[in-house]
């Protein structure tokens, strides 16, 4: 499979008065063609920065201050602001969380539909029928009075369709989906991930979730990496990442959320909080809360070691860890 | 189907709403007759001298009395409201306009822009605007023209504002985020995505600032500084009228009760386009 995206190193860094807040410390990854790549992790941990950061989306005060991104052989931050326009929205589109901000209210759905149709031959009525056909794909029947609606006509899940509409009219190659879900009660969710399961196939893209749910996870992606403090923690296929997590975060995770079939037993939360990232810790960020932490974990932060192919994990003592369940068995 | 029911539903309720907008436009369109067909309605010639109709009451023949030259208090205040209704319109559509794009580029641009742009402002913030006016026009000389000039400078200020913070909001929102996402231009997100919706309260308050710059030129013509005589206008006729208020009270109550009228009609207008626009942002 060839890569469609390949972060390397990446460093986003937001800038304020009297501190450095380093939200994304060192992440790398590959997104491989027509795969869905889920991000994960708890809030604040620089998931959100990460995929912002693919589109250079940072705000001051924030900037990339390091790495590469690099997106079918050509480095997007390298690109001249003006160069990088033409690879948002018709290489790589993004959908966000919050469905009900992401649409401008004074603009009637036709018209942000519309809008997104750069090709400058097509008549008004040409884009009309176009953005109709969109709507019918995103699932919004009856289009033609809908394209005259305003986005407070609209529901939360169709929000996010409508915007989803907006985003496929220029075919994008690479999804971001930032928590596209978070804001939307569960049966939208479900209908909302199938249908960007379907649309990844119908246009062959490739899909980077980012996500606190590992239910969605679970659900969407086939390769998952675990965030924590601004650095990939675990990088494994779903199957392995909830089979045979390798890192004390992911285990902890794992314990920490009820399942079908369990035992009536308590649920084992990780206690503590994450780092502060304008200081974050010269060992392993997660070692205070870790229940397998030793002296070197402290001093020393791990290097992203692979255990099998396609499975990396961050932490001094895999060995240790060898016997612990995921919520699956393999 | 009930899709028009519930389209009929707001249309009234739009309607009631709007009650004041009713009312103020009907009183802006009552003064646009004798505005626009001034020749028909007038009932004499608004320069015409006569010393024998000098300071007579309201009457058949002068429906409004005379003032001291004898000349027909009813066509003068007739061929003021052109004027006036001009003054006010065109002082604030040129303010409005400047004021509304430098807000958009400070707000959306930030930095240095802002910085310089705004300090600017701050200089015109703090002197009151009618000290400004007339300065400026004591300084370039007293006329129509340089009426209008005045207003423009001191008036962009508010604009500016106005939609400079309305900016600072919008442009963080995630539609902007989700504008850029979907690879628009930068003049495009300015244009068609951030100026709609930082124009509400602006447009508010561009209604009743038609009011504050009719009675800022009624006020610099009554001081002798705006439109001058011979041709009629509001505040100069009240000026006229004002050393005869005790035994010719005419002479200045019509031409102030036309500018009650008028400026009513403009700040119900605003007062109605606020209710509507606050709750369409809803």
């Amino acid at each position: 499979m060839n890569k469609i995206l390949e972060v390397k190193n990446l460093e986003t860094n937001f800038f304020g008065k009297t501190e450095v807040v380093k939200a994304v410390r060192g992440v790398s990854f590959n997104i491989y063609e027509g795969e869905t790549f889920g991000l994960i992790g708890e809030s604040g941990c620089g998931k959100s920065v990460t995929c912002r950061s693919i589109l250079r989306l940072i705000r001051d005060p924030g900037k990339i201050s390091g790495g590469s991104i690099i997106y079918k052989g050509r480095n997007l931050l390298e690109l001249s602001e003006k160069e990088m326009t033409e690879y948002r929205g018709k290489e790589i589109g993004m959908i966000f969380q919050e469905p009900m901000s992401a649409l401008n209210p004074v603009l009637t759905i036709g018209e942000q539909i519309c809008e997104a149709f750069k090709d400058k031959e097509l008549t008004k009525s040409d884009k009309e029928e176009k953005a109709i056909e969109f709507l019918k794909i995103v699932g919004i029947p009856s289009g033609r009075q809908r394209l005259k609606e305003y986005p407070h006509q609209f529901s939360g899940g169709m929000k996010q369709r409508a915007m989803m509409a907006a985003v496929l009219v220029s075919k994008p190659k690479l999804l971001l989906a930032d928590e596209p879900t978070t804001s939307l009660d569960v049966t939208i969710q479900d209908q909302i991930l199938k249908l960007i399961n379907r649309l990844k196939k119908e246009f062959s893209m490739s899909v980077l979730l980012v996500t606190h749910d590992l239910g969605v996870v679970a659900e969407m992606c086939d390769r998952v990496a675990v965030m924590y403090a601004g650095k990939i923690m675990e990088i494994a296929d779903i199957l392995t990442l909830f089979g045979e997590p390798r890192h004390p975060y992911t285990i902890g995770l794992s314990k920490s959320i009820p399942y079908r079939g369990a035992q009536s037993e308590r649920l084992h939360p990780i206690k503590g909080n994450p780092p502060d990232l304008s200081n974050p810790p010269k060992g392993c960020p997660f070692e205070p809360r870790c229940i397998y932490k030793e002296k070197i974990c402290e001093e020393m932060l791990p290097e992203l070691k692979e255990i099998k192919k396609g499975h990396f994990s961050r932490c001094h003592f895999l060995e240790k860890l060898e016997n612990e369940k995921g919520l699956i068995k393999l | 189907m009930n899709k028009d029911g519930l389209n009929n539903k707001k249309k009234v309720s739009l309607f009631k709403r709007s009650m004041s907008i009713n009312i103020g436009l009907i009183l802006v369109l009552i003064m646009l007759v004798p505005a626009i067909f001034p020749q028909f309605i007038s009932t004499h010639s608004y320069t015409e001298v006569s010393f024998e109709e000098m300071l007579q009451p309201p009457s058949s023949e002068h429906l409004f009395g005379t003032d001291n030259y004898g000349r027909d208090i009813f066509s003068r205040v007739v061929w003021s409201t052109r004027i006036d209704l001009t003054i006010g319109v065109l002082a604030t559509i040129v303010p409005f306009i400047t004021g509304c794009l430098l807000g958009l580029i400070a707000g959306y641009y930030g930095g240095w822009i802002d910085d310089t742009l705004m300090r600017i402002l701050d200089i015109f913030m703090a002197l009151p605007f009618m000290v400004l006016v007339i300065a400026i026009v004591a300084i370039l000389g007293p006329g129509v023209r340089n009426l209008y000039i005045a207003i423009w400078i001191v008036g962009w200020k508010y604009y500016a504002r106005l939609v400079r913070s309305e900016v600072l909001l919008i442009k963080n929102s995630e539609f902007i985020q989700a504008a850029k996402v979907l690879g628009y231009s930068n003049s495009r997100i300015l244009l068609r995505h951030v100026l709609p919706n930082t124009l509400s309260s602006s447009i508010v308050f561009a209604a009743s600032d038609v009011v504050m710059c009719m009675l800022t030129g009624a006020s610099l013509s009554f001081l002798g500084l705006g439109v001058q005589p011979p041709i009629p206008e509001w505040g100069s006729i009240i000026s006229d009228g004002r050393a005869f208020i005790s035994s010719a009270w005419w002479v200045t109550v019509f031409p102030g009760i036309a500018l009650i009228i008028l400026g009513s009609g403009f700040s119900l207008i605003g007062d109605g386009l606020s209710d509507i626009l606050r709750t369409k942002g809803r």
